[in-house]
């Protein structure tokens, strides 16, 4: 229970803030924007930080998760949890096949791969525009409803994400410390290595790609719900580097990284509101220096430090007893 | 019955062959030496036994089954393991994590099971945790299990690679130059290592270059010259050989 | 038949500017091992540079060379302040450097310049020239021709100046070219330098066709990479094929598929590359040492 320490503070604090700021614009809209991409980005890391692979695609899931709810709720009438379970299955089928032949591939290579599948996937958005509404979108999804009960206000959309949000950042903690875990840090350590303890490389790539791609899509059902409205912009190769900086910002391989890095980028551009026209040069210029100087992360320097100092002071204390 | 066996083994990396014609039997239970001069292929020799690199002909049989090109992970799953010349330790774990993934083959909790935390897992936890600590513990390096990989220095990470080898409960330990960049008295704490881990019933091919380690534990020397067979036998008889003397010494 | 040609010019006219565009990765990645996601900015700069300047009162060919000029500066400060101080980075983190600096230098573009878009008068009119039932407009052929000298320009610098050989021996060995005394720091700068040129370069030649604005590198870069793979990533020869290659495919593809997708082409080719010979067309397969 100690190693869940950090989780359940963040939990309480998550759950307490609409009632400690109640009526607030803020904490229900916002906070649905910091829990989305906070599911985004924790289900990135899985991929990025413990795998070790690069994805430069990861916003063509949320998107397809988004379009699949929208599109066949609107288009076909579906029941909501029908449509966002077909979506799942067919992020499913396709993150599956097209996982084996883009795992194969390593750095560059890798990166190019999750880049194309991104562009392609953002520009079918765009021109499919009898399914998808083209650049114009789509809105008029029906309310979504939770065992009879319609999430019809800001204030219910925030503990749905919230719960959501919370649900994900458990699964991952816990799977970073499971076999599970290990193995994929197998794999970012030495894959040969891996191969000969017994772990199957291919597959458990192939997994985790899959299972975060199925967290980013069903994040984008509920995404399109919350919104009533879907639109390719959203879904673009800038979202999906938006996505890897908030996991490198926060520091690969640390779930709470991921989260942090989230929040931090999600409430920038409400900070950046006042010099909205040097938003762009700003994300970039701190995209340069975390990683120049800090390439580790913001959350993992913090833990360095944090236990460089505690060391000193046990060291220090041990000095003066002996 | 033997417990691995090779069968007129070629290996050709474009123009270059690297072993041919090489056959040799290794019986249950021995330390298993192939030594012989930069070059002659004794790596090579290890990565096809570990189906890293597939044999352009030639087979491999291990407890009478044909593992020619199986792949790796499957290989691992038959029960042999290997440490590494350039070492593979996962740098980015602890010492005692990178030993529970030695311990993956044994336990087999998956993503879904993980992420809810069922108490199958729980349980799994415990008992991958007690067993990677006992493979710690046997190798003398109980004390550094919490420390991270990267902070440990190199002759611990060399007997980590071992640890973490053992703790998939191997019956073949292939151990790649694992005297290399050692200092004596590690050398020795190798050595007795080595036969402590043979006498717990598992057989080691062992590739090396330190010959007096080579020569105090093995039971049986493959010597390689040029990717082909030049002679076998005891360390005595080794020892002795006019052709393997000529091949390190050079001829008279 | 004509439609064929009419295929053939625009794909030539796109491919060099890709060919420009995947060279200039090569050249980077050949002398540091990193890939370059900023060189659609260079051929951005380049252009937007030129544009302001001719707007300003220069003579066109001084605007031009100050364009270029200006991005071969932007392309040593981002070797010196973005890519050397991060020497040990891993391939992840030079990626996103590189990423944050094409974000950074778009920002700052769209600081200038604003998001209108804008274009360069041709170099020699505009009047087209029919050949047969096709029409090549004369910026069309500058574009290849410029292509073509800038290429065997490099060419000739890599196979026979002794700067060019140094730059050669760092892509093969960074520790024994540094041990024969080659300054290698230097030989990287000029590296970034040579291919910030080349992607002005290009950038200039395309703007009195295609109109430009502080967004316009982003998808050239993302080509040209393109480009570089299909052709092979270590070969400067293969970046060039390659980018002739890809502008045909796209312009072919664009015409009998679909002109929509057209972006999506270029990124499906790469993906169907990557899956079946990553190397490219010209590349070498790589291996590990184990």
């Amino acid at each position: 229970m100690k190693r869940l320490a950090g989780y359940y503070c963040f939990a309480i604090a998550t759950l307490m803030l609409p009632l400690l700021f109640p009526d607030s614009y803020y904490v229900t809209v916002v906070g649905v924007t910091v829990c989305t991409n906070i599911v985004l980005a924790v289900s990135l890391n899985l991929l990025m930080g413990y795998a070790g692979q690069i994805s430069l695609g990861h916003a063509a899931f949320f998107g397809l998760g988004a379009y699949s709810s929208a599109v066949l709720t609107i288009k076909y009438g579906m029941n909501p949890w029908l449509a966002m379970t077909a979506g799942v299955i067919a992020v499913t089928v396709l993150s599956y096949v097209l996982s084996r032949p883009i795992l194969r591939l390593k750095g560059h290579y890798l990166a190019m791969a999750t880049l194309g599948l991104g562009i392609i996937v953002h520009i079918f958005f765009v021109q499919a525009d009898q399914f998808t509404g083209g650049p114009d979108g789509i809105s008029g999804l029906p309310v979504l409803s939770i065992l009879g009960y319609p999430i019809d206000s800001d204030l219910k959309w925030y503990w749905t994400f919230a719960i959501f949000m919370l649900a994900s950042v458990l699964f991952s903690l816990n799977i970073a410390h499971s076999r599970s875990g290990r193995a994929l840090a197998a794999v970012h350590g030495s894959e040969i290595a891996a191969q000969m303890l017994g772990v199957d490389t291919a597959r458990v790539k192939s997994y985790v790609f899959v299972f975060s791609a199925v967290l980013a899509c069903i994040t984008g059902s509920l995404f399109a719900h919350q919104q009533d409205f879907v639109s390719p912009e959203s879904f673009s190769f800038f979202f999906s580097i938006e996505l890897v900086t908030m996991v490198v910002l926060g520091g690969l391989g640390s779930t709470f990284g991921a989260v942090i890095g989230a929040i931090l980028l999600s409430l920038l551009p409400e900070v950046l509101l006042v010099f909205e026209d040097f938003e762009v040069m700003i994300f970039g210029a701190i995209l340069m220096v975390i990683m120049i100087f800090l390439p580790q992360g913001l959350f993992v320097a913090m833990e360095q430090t944090f236990f460089r100092l505690l060391r000193r002071k046990n060291q220090r204390a041990a000095d003066v007893t002996s | 019955m033997s417990l691995l066996e090779a069968r007129k083994l070629e290996k050709q990396f474009g123009g270059l062959k690297a072993i041919s014609g090489l056959s040799f039997s290794v019986p249950e239970n021995i330390i298993f030496s192939v030594i012989g001069p930069n070059g002659a292929g004794k790596t090579t020799l290890f990565n096809m036994l570990t189906s890293i690199y597939k044999p352009t002909s030639g087979s491999i049989f291990y407890k009478g089954n044909n593992i020619t090109g199986m792949p790796p992970h499957k290989v691992a799953g038959l029960g042999i393991t290997r440490t590494f010349q350039n070492l593979q330790v996962f740098l980015n774990m602890t010492a005692l994590e990178n030993v529970k993934v030695g311990c993956h083959l044994h336990s087999k909790s998956g993503l879904i099971s993980a992420a809810l935390r069922l108490p199958s897992v729980m349980k799994e936890e415990h008992r991958v945790r007690k067993m990677a600590m006992e493979v710690l513990e046997f190798c003398g390096l109980g004390d550094i299990a919490d420390m991270p990989a990267s902070a440990l220095p190199y002759g611990i990470l060399k007997k980590l690679e071992i640890a973490r080898a053992l703790a998939a409960q191997p019956d073949l330990l292939l151990m790649d130059e694992p005297a290399a960049g050692l200092n004596d008295t590690e050398t020795m704490e190798l050595c007795d290592l080595i036969v402590q881990i043979c006498q717990s019933g598992i057989t080691i091919i062992l590739v090396e270059h330190n010959m007096r380690l080579v020569m105090e534990i093995s039971h049986h020397v493959l010597v390689l010259n040029y990717g082909k067979l030049l002679a076998q036998g005891s360390p005595y008889e080794i020892q002795h050989n006019s052709k393997v003397i000529s091949a390190y010494l050079g001829g008279e | 038949m004509d439609q064929l040609l009419q295929f053939l010019i625009s794909g030539l006219t796109v491919g060099s500017i890709y060919a420009l565009v995947a060279l200039g990765f090569s050249i980077i990645y050949n002398a540091s091992d990193v890939v370059n996601f900023a060189q659609g900015e260079f051929v951005m700069i380049g252009a937007m540079s030129a544009i302001f300047l001719l707007k300003g009162g220069l003579p066109y060919p001084l605007a031009a060379l100050c364009g270029i000029s200006i991005t071969v500066l932007v392309g040593l400060a981002l070797d010196k302040l973005a890519i050397e101080p991060a020497k040990n980075a891993t391939v992840v983190t030079t990626i996103i450097i590189t990423i944050g600096a094409s974000i950074f230098l778009r920002g700052v573009a769209l600081l200038i310049w604003g998001k209108e878009i804008y274009g360069l008068p041709p170099f020699t009119g505009d009047k087209p020239i029919t050949i047969g039932t096709a029409t090549i407009l004369p910026q069309n052929i500058w574009v290849m021709v410029g292509t073509a000298a800038a290429v065997l320009a490099v060419k000739y610098f890599f196979d026979k100046t002794i700067m060019g050989k140094a730059i050669m021996a760092c892509s093969f060995n960074k520790k024994a070219a540094f041990l024969v005394g080659i300054n290698v720091k230097q030989m990287l700068l000029i590296s970034y330098g040579l291919s910030a040129a080349l992607g002005a370069s290009a950038g200039i030649l395309i703007a009195p066709i295609t109109f430009m604005s502080y967004g316009s590198g982003v998808m050239l870069g993302l080509k040209g990479f393109c480009a570089a793979i299909l052709g092979g990533m270590g070969s400067s020869m293969g970046a060039v094929v390659g980018g002739l290659l890809l502008g045909l495919i796209e312009t072919v593809g664009a015409g009998f598929i679909s002109s929509g997708y057209k972006d999506a082409i270029a990124f499906f080719v790469i993906m169907l590359v990557l899956f079946i010979r990553p190397s490219g067309i010209l590349g070498k397969a790589e291996s590990d040492r184990v």
